[in-house]
Parts: C-alpha cells; structure tokens; sequence
C-alpha cells in the first residue's frame, strides 16, 4: 500500500499526496463543471433554479467558479508541482507530512466553500468569496504549502532549478500576497466581515487580486505544467531554454501592474487605468514568446501531434493560451473596452483562457502523470484520451464562439442610439437576443463537462487496474 | 485614491525583491549553461546526471575555479 516499507531499501518520491490531489482534481472538475452548465442552463431558462435560494444563480455562480479554479485548478497545480520539483530535484518532498496536512486541508476549504457559498455566506469579492473563517484556514493551508515546496527545492540534489519550478514557486508566493492583501477584512460574526478597505479603494484591491489570480495560479502555475509535461511528453527539450528564462522574469515583472485594466472608466482615476491598459499591452510579448517557445518544442516532431492525444491536449492548451493572451490585452485597450466590458464577450475570453489553456494543459499533465503514479505505462484507453479531445475542443470552440457574438452584439445593442438621442434598444431586448447564444453555450458546456465524465472514467479504471507504487529516485551522481 | 499609496509601494518592494532574487540566480550561476538544463528534465527517470553537476551545497564559487 504505502511505499514505507520499500523506502528502507531504496527511497523514494512523495507520491502519495500527489495521488490524492491528481484524483481529487478529476472529482472536483466534474463538480465545478456541472454547476457551471447548471447555471449556464439558468441562464437560458431562469426557472430552472426552481425558487430554491440554495440553488439561485448568484449563489451558484461563485461555487462554479471557485469550484474550477481553487479546486479542480487548484488540486491540479498541487499534484503538478509536488510531482514536478520532486522529479527535477531529484529528491523526495520536504516535510511529507506537511504535504498531507496540505491535502486534507485544501480539501477542507473546498468543503467549506461548497457549504456556505449555497447558503449565501459571501465577502462578495470575485474569486474571493469565501468568508474570513475559510480565508483563514486557506492561508494556514497555503503557508504550509510554501514550506513543502521550497523546502524540497532547498535541499535538491540538482544544483540548477529547473524553470517549471520557479514558476511553481513565483505562483506560491504571489498568491500569499495576494490573498493576505485582498481578504484583509474586519470580522462582524462568525461568517460575516467587511472589508479593510472601501469605496473605489476596495475596487482597485480587489482587482489587483483578481487580474494577478489569473497572472500567477491560472498562467504561471499552470506554464510550470507546461515547460515539465510538453517536453517530457514530446521526449524533446524545451525549444529554447533561454527563452523559458526570459518568459519567466518578463511575465513576473509586467503582471503585477495590469489589474486597473478592470476598471475602465469606473470612478478610477484616468492615469491608472492608462498604466493598466499600456501593461496589459506590454504582456502580450513574453506570453506569445513563451507559447511559441511551448509549441516549437515539437519543431522537427510533429508527426508526434497526429499519433499522441496527450500531446494535442498539451499543444492545443498552448495554442488556446496564445489566443487569450493576445484577446486579452486587445479588450484592455479603452476602445475596445468600451464595447467589451459588461458583456458576454467576458466570459467568453475567460473560458478561451479557463477551458482552453488551462483545462486542457491539466487533462493532459494529468493523462501524463495518472498511469505513472499508478505503476502502469500508459491510461486504461488511449482511445478514450482522443475521444476526450475532440469532445472536449468542439464544446470550448461552441462555448466561446457563441460567447464573442452574443458579446459583440450586445455591445452594440446598448450604445446604439436613435436619431432624438433616446436608446434603440432596452435592456431585456438585448437578453431575449442573446437566448439562442445561451443554448448553443449550454451546448458547448455540455460537450466540456461530457469530456471530464470520459477522463474521470478513464481515470478510475487506470487506479484500478494499477498499484499505488513507490517510484525510487536515481542516485543523483555525487561521487 | 488611498488603496494605491499601499498597492504601488507593494508591487515596487516587490520588483525589488525581484531584482535580487534575479541577481542571485545569475551569481549563482543558475543560467550558466543553459543548453544542458533543457536536456536535463529528459533524463532524470535514468539518473543521467551530468558527472560534472556537483551538488549544491558546494559553494558556487567552486565551480568557477574547477574548469
């Protein structure tokens, strides 16, 4: 069962806490997943929340978000790096215990998210719901996460940390930040606070936090994925090396200073949504560097994309991560803001990045990682995988085609103006316009949540058919 | 207004840091060899260390002067 006994022959890597957090990362996708299509279906037809409060849209909406990003991403980003720094270090985990407590602890926010989102318990901050109970224990939970990490990358046996790692960790530590700084609030109750800050103050933090939420856990945790699985998967080096550097220190150094593009023409002073917009332009350079460095890996090898459904997940992420990475700075511009914003064009350009870049690079690392830590060589069926791709690529391509021309249009609608300066179109006649688009959203949805159901499937059955084994860590040659 | 006399000093303090931990990592010859480390993530799964990757602990210094 646990690798102890064998440890005392030969050690081993800490790969039970990764077990646990790749499986728990399967479970939670299928969960954050439904309720997304539950609430898209409301969307389109509001009764569908049944007059129940628990299952009202605004209640539903932060459990789905939460539930993709901290859990099923989350776990994701788990497995991911405890699997990664162990590998390229060459040494098991730090404080292997710690790492469990990591486990069972995320598993309890997770838990308490779930429980009091429903019931209407919110700081009403985006991806920062969770009330300061919850906030605390994330905070015990992620500080013992940054000792295990960079504990382990402290005692490596590889003098030179791989780049995947120093994403790893620019994630970890800016998320402390982030979380510390914007769940700062003064506690009125056991499950009631306000917020340290108010007014547009409040605002400007809160989207300090949220634009570097989507910078540090959805893009740098999730490019430490990709600079290990892509090449470990193509069994090619990264396309430059140097260039995953550059990428690095560039992406760190820019994002933080993106958030105000958030708030164009809110009651934020001018010259701060200006420097927003000019660093949000500014990104597009090492993002589209570092997908081609990502994508050019295969570069002499791509007949390996044709025969190898992992690696579509893989490059197909990265490909879907150029594409929001180069939509993102677009909107960021007032312009083109001044159309986007408060549409469904948002969403659409959050789930070419959530569902293309970083659901499809954690299904692929998972596919890569899930028979490894089983003992076995390859998932319980390949065919499956493919199937999963197609599935689940048709769906996003539904899901943000409908989201850019309900989006557009409804832009459109709003600012359109008849000849006395009176507005052409009211509110609701934009939303009965936007119905179709809702349904073929549904749609896509569905086909994504359909792909994770084929995964999980898949998932189950390589656990089952395999063994919990200990992979023994190579004498790092000291002599 | 107020929250970005917090918001500025901290991402300033923050590229700071930054700055330092990217002198370390060029003093410490973290990019020394850049062409290798690629490779490297290749073939960890059969111990193929480089023979002449000594291990950390040896002060960096000790590198310079082996070659």
């Amino acid at each position: 069962m646990t690798p102890q006994t064998s440890a005392l022959a030969a050690p081993v890597y800490s790969d039970r806490v990764v077990r646990n957090f790749a499986l728990a990362s399967v479970l939670w996708g299928v969960v954050g997943m439904l309720v997304g299509v539950i609430i898209a279906a409301q969307l389109a037809w509001p009764e569908l929340n049944f007059g129940i409060s628990w299952l009202s849209y605004g209640r539903l909406r932060p459990l789905h978000t939460n539930a993709v990003i901290f859990a099923f991403g989350g776990c994701a980003l788990f497995a991911s790096s405890y699997y990664v720094v162990q590998r390229t270090c060459q040494v098991s985990l730090f404080a292997e215990k710690l790492a469990m407590f990591t486990f069972w602890g995320w598993q309890a926010v997770i838990v308490a998210a779930a429980i009091s989102l429903p019931m209407g318990y919110t700081q009403g901050k985006e991806y920062a719901e969770l009330e300061w109970p919850i906030d605390i224990l994330i905070t015990v939970v992620w500080v013992a996460y940054a000792v295990v990490f960079f504990g382990t990358l402290g005692r490596r046996k590889v003098r030179h940390i791989y780049v995947a790692n120093w994403f790893f960790g620019a994630y970890i530590l800016a998320i402390a930040l982030l979380h510390i700084v914007n769940s700062a609030a003064i506690p009125a109750g056991y499950m009631k606070s306000y917020s340290a800050y108010a007014g547009v103050q409040d605002a400007m933090v809160q989207w300090w936090y949220g634009h570097n939420a989507v910078g540090f856990l959805l893009t740098a945790g999730f490019l430490g994925m990709m600079y290990y699985f892509i090449p470990k998967q193509a069994g090619r080096p990264v396309y430059s090396y140097r260039l995953s550097i550059v990428h690095f220190w560039a992406l760190i150094f820019t994002y933080m200073w993106a958030g105000p593009h958030h708030l164009h023409y809110t009651a934020l002073p001018d010259w701060a949504q200006s420097v927003g917009m000019v660093f949000s332009l500014v990104l597009l350079a090492p993002s589209w560097g570092g997908m081609i460095n990502g994508v050019m890996t295969l570069s002499g090898a791509w007949h390996k994309l044709r025969d190898d459904p992992i690696l579509k997940f893989l490059i197909v992420a990265l490909s879907f991560y150029g594409m929001a990475t180069f939509e993102g700075p677009m909107m960021s511009v007032k312009t083109v803001n001044a159309l986007s914003h408060y549409t469904d064009w948002t969403i659409g350009h959050v789930h070419a990045g959530a569902l293309g870049w970083v659901g499809l690079i954690t299904m692929g690392s998972l596919y890569y990682m899930v028979p490894r830590l089983f003992g076995q060589t390859k998932m319980y069926s390949v065919r499956a995988i493919d199937l999963h791709f197609w599935v689940a690529t048709v769906g996003i391509v539904l899901y943000i085609a409908a989201m850019w021309i309900a989006g557009v249009m409804q832009g459109l609608m709003w600012r359109a103006v008849n000849p006395d300066g009176t507005l052409a179109y009211s509110f609701v006649e934009s939303v009965k316009a936007t119905f179709p688009f809702y349904v073929v959203r549904l749609v896509g949805g569905l086909l994504y949540l359909g792909g994770m159901l084929i995964m999980s499937w898949n998932v189950v059955k390589t656990a089952l058919n395999g063994r919990s084994v200990g992979v023994s860590i190579p004498d790092a040659v000291m002599a | 207004m107020e929250s970005l006399y917090l918001l500025l000093p901290l991402s300033v303090l923050l590229v700071l840091a930054l700055i330092g931990l990217f002198a370390w990592a060029i003093n410490a010859g973290q990019f020394d060899d850049l062409e290798r480390e690629g490779w490297r993530v290749l073939e960890e799964d059969s111990a193929g260390l480089d023979p002449d990757q000594a291990p950390r602990r040896l002060p960096s210094t000790q590198f310079l002067h082996d070659d």
